[in-house]
């Protein structure tokens, strides 16, 4: 199985505050990674370094194989990325839509509107392709943003706190498609505040105030801190945060 | 008297454009649902009470219409029909009454980013002819804990501290109801417990609480709840006797390939639902099946299926139902 996200001794500092703190992983294709940690422990700025949107101070990495520092244009290309807050433009239709993050990421017309059809027979949703964004039901919305985020079959997705405020029917559709998006050779990074959902990653690693404390499984997780769920195991690290954070 | 009393309360936003319903009560007749009612102009509406001094969960997801609800009841918006009173006084009549009374904290975080955490509680006390002085008890316990950043600006704090001086300057006023629209959304495990307890405080002081939230499981941390999806209740009592009026069985299952196992499950037409619950799938089937039905699931049947299709170590167990198990199968249902 080979890596698509190394990163070793990772920092970033912001004046005196380390956001991120020495951070070292790894992330193997195909897996399912979360990636927890409270608010404030610095989940955003390791995410955003991992994205190419931000240099970090101190360390080195590579996702999608190219190097965190040097090519972050390229890691831009190689990845996707979905949050609920950014999703998709509301005014276009669920087609257009497609074909401009299509085109974005650089895919030719012919291949967009095949891409196109076959999206639509597979969500079931060839009624609402001629659609605006905005008509469609909260649900229908986040799986085609995940779709969205995927189209242009990209290494590895990162998924920020995908699954917020939606009902909890919807949410566990939403991790059948992340499956099957891996069933394709697709990496997940994911970021979530349900720690059900830890129990579906392959691998968690947990942060506390910019480091790592712990990663492993779940099924280990829960040995390791002698804890029945993934809640317990989150409790008992965040709380010994000391940032003045919350 | 109620503190909070509410009936028949509706109010839609349908817009032709989008074709979209959102709102609270039930929903005019739209061609994408075929269950609803046809209605003239007017729609169904929702009603609940709320006792003095109780927390009152109102639990679902995005869009179910929780916002809705808080604006009317805070007198920011006016609903198309129905009553609500809070402490007595109408919504509408008597709406410069209850901004006195009522303390709210929005969901989107809407103190003033330019003034710093002293100023944002003085000018919430100022505006309600008031001084931090006077009911500084009340907000202590919360207080204390962003008073060492009390010249900071609120736009600079954490979301963590926002949330605390937000609920402090909902507070200062000493209402005697509290409005929380979603004040945990976004919030990791460990400062959501943290915020309950601080409201677990603020009931002891006789302060009655209606509190949103889209986490299932600070359910239990209610006297009461409301479970609402599209715009409607499916159901409104106490978390204990919302789980014990669960209509199905229920059971936890595990083997060594989770994912296929679910894709199993989901074939097995015995089963009526299964979803990821964790590190199990939840399953649920019918608690009465037909008279004389042979093949009726039962535990032992469904683990040896499994294990004949080739699942390795099938665990079957009956379980308790949580408040996100009666939400699924109310919504499934509904």
């Amino acid at each position: 199985m080979d890596t698509v996200i190394k990163v070793e001794n990772l920092t970033k500092r912001f004046g005196n505050f380390t956001a991120v703190d020495n951070i070292s992983f790894e992330v193997k294709r195909g897996e399912i990674f979360g990636f927890l940690g409270a608010n404030g422990a610095g989940k955003t700025t390791a995410m955003r370094m991992l994205c190419g949107l931000s240099i970090p101070t101190e360390g080195k990495g590579t996702v999608a194989g190219y190097d965190i520092f040097k090519q972050p244009e390229l890691i831009k290309k190689s990845i996707g990325y979905m949050s609920q807050k950014f999703s998709m433009y509301e005014d276009l239709k669920v087609w257009e839509n497609l074909e401009l993050f299509g085109g974005i990421y650089g895919m030719n017309d012919k291949v967009i509107k095949q891409k196109t059809d076959e999206l639509m027979i597979k969500l079931n949703f060839e009624d609402e392709r001629d659609k605006l964004v905005k008509s469609l039901p909260l649900g229908f919305k986040q799986k085609l943003a995940f779709s969205v985020s995927i189209f242009h079959q990209p290494q590895v997705v990162f998924l920020d706190e995908p699954t917020g405020g939606v009902d909890p029917i919807t949410r566990r559709r939403f991790w059948e498609m992340i499956y099957d998006a891996t069933a394709q050779g697709i990496t997940v990074f994911v970021t979530t505040h349900y720690m059900d959902e830890a129990e579906y990653c392959d691998r968690v690693s947990i942060m506390v105030d910019g480091r790592i404390e712990a990663l492993d499984s779940p099924d280990n997780l829960k040995k390791q801190f002698n804890a029945k769920n993934m809640d317990e195991v989150f409790q008992q690290l965040a709380r010994k945060a000391k940032r003045v954070d919350n | 008297m109620y503190t909070i009393e509410v009936k028949n309360l509706y109010k839609n936003y349908y817009s032709d454009k989008s074709g979209k319903f959102a709102g609270i009560g039930k929903k005019p007749n739209t061609e994408d649902d075929s269950n609803s009612v046809p209605l003239q102009g007017l729609g169904a509406g929702i009603s609940f009470d709320v006792n003095r001094g109780e927390i009152f969960g109102i639990i679902g997801p995005d869009g179910a219409g929780k916002t809705t609800l808080f604006r009317i009841l805070t007198t920011l918006i006016l609903a198309e029909s129905g009553t609500a009173t809070i402490d007595g006084f109408d919504v509408v009549k008597d709406y410069k009454e209850i901004r006195k009374r009522v303390g709210y904290m929005p969901g989107r975080f809407s103190l003033y980013q330019d003034l710093t955490v002293e100023e944002n509680l003085e000018f919430f006390a100022t505006v309600f002819n008031t001084t931090i002085e006077e009911n500084y008890e009340l907000i202590k316990d919360i207080y204390v804990q962003i008073e060492p950043f009390k010249k900071r600006r609120a736009g600079k704090l954490s979301g963590g501290m926002k949330q605390k001086l937000a609920l402090s300057c909902a507070l200062i006023h000493k209402p005697s109801v509290l409005f929380l629209d979603e004040p945990t959304t976004g919030v990791d495990p460990v400062s959501r417990k943290e915020f309950w307890g601080m409201l677990q405080k603020l009931r002891e002081q006789g302060i009655t609480i209606l509190v949103s939230t889209p986490y299932m499981d600070e359910a239990s941390l209610c006297d009461r709840i409301a479970l609402i999806q599209n715009g409607q209740f499916l159901k409104i009592d106490t978390p204990q006797y919302i789980v014990s009026q669960f209509a199905d069985v229920l059971w936890a299952a595990k083997s060594d390939t989770m994912h296929k196992l679910l894709e199993d499950l989901r074939k097995d037409e015995q089963v009526k639902s299964s979803f990821a619950f964790g590190d199990s799938i939840h399953i649920t089937s019918p608690l009465n099946p037909p008279e004389g039905d042979l093949n009726s699931l039962s535990i032992d049947k469904l683990t040896k299926y499994l294990t004949k299709i080739g699942h390795k170590n099938v665990e079957i167990k009956e379980i308790e139902p949580t408040i996100e198990d009666c939400f699924m199968n109310l919504s499934q249902t509904k």
